[in-house]
């Protein structure tokens, strides 16, 4: 986002249609000009912008220093932010798409998500990883992976995904505050996406790790985050003409995963499908399952189902659309919750 | 066919394309060929005799240390210790370059390197007898944690040095790594990141012959290890690891180019492992004995033992006394180790977030309802000793 156009924002203090690439821009300016500790680092951030644009604007406001880019290397990215973090600093780390940061991996689990625990408190390390996220963009290989089982499975990680406008601002400020380090994976194929938004009075968001009802609705519960909260909301309109009354779950955080929100929502309605676009197989969507059967097995009408992904490497952009959960799956998906009971 | 049996080939004279210029004078960057020596040259009757006995004093309780630390996991008291006998003059001298204010990256066989820098030397054995994964507070010492996953650190050297820099603040890291680190991934991508930043960061190389049992022939086809930094477009200093002025002066002016804002040095200093890769390794089958006893006589305690009696700066019982302070030393070690650290099971939840999750609150208690059918109700404290 152009700071010229924030500037515009805040000027007519008015809502205009923002994309969440703009909103993300907007929270890494503010959280920098508020928190001179704040940096973000990483493969053409400065000049260029980044690669989608997010980091647009501020290298230009804040200087090199405060938006660097970095040498090509993302462990050697990452390594630095936590040693930039152990001398106080609030590194933001853009890695340029999901299959790319696999590099900087080692650092992540063995570096970033034990530091505060390894040293008895003394030394968290406020580090948010910014990763583009998943497909649906028509991207070529090594450019669409859902790489966020891998970070869930990560004791000392924050796993944190908008699927709004509002909460890619809120939930990205709320991060880099954070003392904690936070994953915050960034749906590309929602980067576009506009909603109404006012840049100098941005909703407020509630702490990092709770879920929100998108949909109220009372025959069972989409369970969701990120690129298939759209999904789920289509469908769950087009489930009104069979005469489903579909809540949808907005889970925002995957880590800490908000039990309360989910289970609360699957008692009202008894049933539940979980719907991601990564992998079914050691998937999200088995832990969630799991959690919601321990929480509410008696007031379960049926299974709780999973749409997610196919176990296939992702697949080339012509074929893409076979293999992300649609409206489609989701509601033949909704179709097997056992309604049969009903009748 | 290749291009020189081209037709017309003998008239084809590549030129550089137009932007191609050498960003950097390799010459003057390139090591010494030889490793570069004080004791037993002309050069050491410049050293000061002061900080040679201060070098020869903390090289005999550094080895005093790593001897009693090797005892320490015959008795069950450490789980596992890799020791850095016959590598003192390294862990010594990078100890002492520093000014107060900088910081440390030991990997973790440099635990004699955090205690010559002034770390309680129990606090330093935490992760390796068992009971914490780190036992101080980096902050406080200017210490990194003890590395394990190899190189890993050097990249958080650069960093926070870099961070230093930015803050206006008169700070150098120096981050330490073996011969088989220099093949990881992070060592380049670290060296990289300091050269391109001009961080002021020194990377001290031990170059002990061996990662576990793979000697350096399988590890690089480079000259020498110091010669990796040409590359990166920063000096290598090439230096005998056990030669405990050497390594001083060379890691002092290492540090000192750091401190003035001309960038990073990459050091190898040459030395050996004189005892096996840890205590649970056998360095028979991969070393002969010959090998070994030539490294004896190149010791660092023997060198500058020789290089101070000879000058007539250190008598028998000079020797004598150097002894017995590190005795009382390796005694006190000794006694703090027999007792058995407290440990709160409980604490397994408190440092993994700032704020505990549901998920580990939930986890917290059924560990405390385990403890308590153990021990009765919980009390904060649990007796367990950790083995």
């Amino acid at each position: 986002m152009s700071t010229a156009a924030a500037t515009a924002g805040e000027r007519t203090g008015r809502a205009k249609p923002a994309t969440m690439a703009q909103a993300l821009g907007r929270a890494l300016r503010d959280s920098m000009a508020e928190d001179p500790t704040v940096h973000v680092l990483g493969e053409d951030v400065g000049t260029l912008g980044g690669v989608f644009r997010v980091t647009d604007g501020l290298a230009k406001e804040f200087g090199d220093e405060r938006c660097t880019d970095t040498p090509l290397a993302e462990a050697g990215i990452l390594g630095a932010a936590v040693g930039m973090a152990m001398y106080g600093l609030r590194p933001v780390v853009e890695m340029q798409f999901d299959a790319f940061a696999y590099p900087a991996f080692e650092q992540l689990v063995s570096h970033v998500a034990k530091m505060r625990n390894r040293t008895g408190g003394a030394m968290p390390l406020p580090i948010t990883v910014r990763v583009p996220y998943g497909g649906g963009i028509g991207g070529v290989e090594h450019h669409s992976d859902s790489s966020e089982a891998y970070y869930m499975a990560t004791p000392g990680l924050h796993v944190v995904m908008p699927a709004t406008v509002d909460d890619a601002y809120g939930l990205l400020r709320e991060s880099i505050a954070s003392d904690d380090p936070v994953v915050f994976l960034e749906p590309k194929r929602l980067y576009w996406s506009k909603a109404d938004w006012s840049p100098d009075a941005p909703a407020p968001v509630e702490p990092i790790g709770r879920a929100v009802v998108r949909r109220p609705g009372r025959s069972a519960t989409l369970i969701t985050y990120g690129p298939s909260l759209p999904v789920c909301l289509e469908a769950a309109e087009a489930a009104t003409a069979e005469g489903w009354d579909l809540e949808v779950v907005d889970l925002r955080s995957l880590v800490p995963f908000d039990d309360e929100t989910v289970a609360a929502s699957v008692r009202r309605t008894g049933r539940a499908v979980v719907v991601h676009e990564s992998s079914g197989f050691g998937g999200p969507g088995g832990e969630i399952a799991a959690r919601v059967t321990e929480r509410c097995f008696h007031h379960l009408e049926a299974p709780v189902l999973r749409v997610a992904g196919f176990d296939i490497p992702y697949p080339p952009p012509m074929q893409e659309r076979h293999h992300l959960p649609g409206v489609d799956r989701v509601l033949d998906a909704v179709a097997r919750l056992q309604w049969e009971a009903e009748s | 066919m290749t291009v020189q049996e081209l037709p017309g080939a003998a008239a084809y004279r590549p030129t550089p394309p137009p932007a191609w210029k050498p960003l950097t004078d390799p010459a003057p960057l390139l090591p010494d060929p030889e490793p570069f020596r004080v004791l037993g040259t002309d050069a050491a009757a410049d050293a000061d005799p002061e900080l040679l006995l201060r070098l020869y004093a903390e090289l005999v309780r550094g080895r005093r240390y790593n001897a009693q630390a090797t005892a320490l996991t015959k008795q069950g008291r450490l789980a596992v210790y890799p020791s850095s006998t016959g590598q003192e003059a390294c862990e010594i001298a990078a100890a002492l370059v520093l000014e107060d204010r900088d910081w440390l990256f030991p990997s973790y066989r440099d635990t004699l390197a955090a205690v010559a820098r002034g770390l309680d030397p129990v606090e330093a054995l935490t992760l390796l007898r068992g009971d914490r994964h780190t036992g101080y507070d980096p902050r406080e010492h200017r210490i990194a944690p003890l590395c394990t996953p190899l190189a890993t650190q050097l990249p958080h050297a650069v960093g926070l040095a870099h961070a230093a820099r930015l803050k206006g603040d008169d700070v150098v890291a120096l981050a330490m790594v073996g011969d088989g680190g220099t093949s990881e991934g992070d060592f380049h991508e670290a060296l990289n990141f300091a050269a391109v930043w001009r961080a002021p960061v020194v990377f001290l190389v031990q170059n002990n012959g061996f990662a576990i049992s793979v000697p350096l022939a399988k590890q690089t086809a480079a000259p020498s290890l110091a010669h990796k930094a040409v590359g990166y477009g920063m000096p290598g200093r090439l230096v005998d690891g056990n030669d405990a002025a050497a390594m001083h002066q060379v890691l002092s002016e290492a540090v000192a180019r750091a401190r003035r804002g001309e960038g990073p040095t990459l050091v190898e200093a040459v030395t050996y492992r004189m005892d096996a890769h840890t205590n649970a390794d056998d360095a028979t089958r991969y070393r002969g004995d010959s090998e070994v006893e030539t490294w004896r006589a190149h010791d660092p305690i023997v060198l500058l033992e020789r290089e101070l009696t000879g000058r007539g700066l250190l008598d028998e019982d000079g020797m004598t006394a150097v002894r017995e302070e590190a005795e009382r030393m390796a005694e006190g070690l000794r006694e703090q180790m027999n007792a058995d650290p407290v440990l709160d099971p409980m604490d397994l939840f408190s440092h993994v977030y700032e704020e505990q999750t549901g998920q580990l609150r939930e986890q917290a208690d059924q560990l405390r309802v385990e403890l308590d059918a153990e021990h009765g109700p919980h009390d904060g404290h649990g007796a367990e000793g950790v083995r």
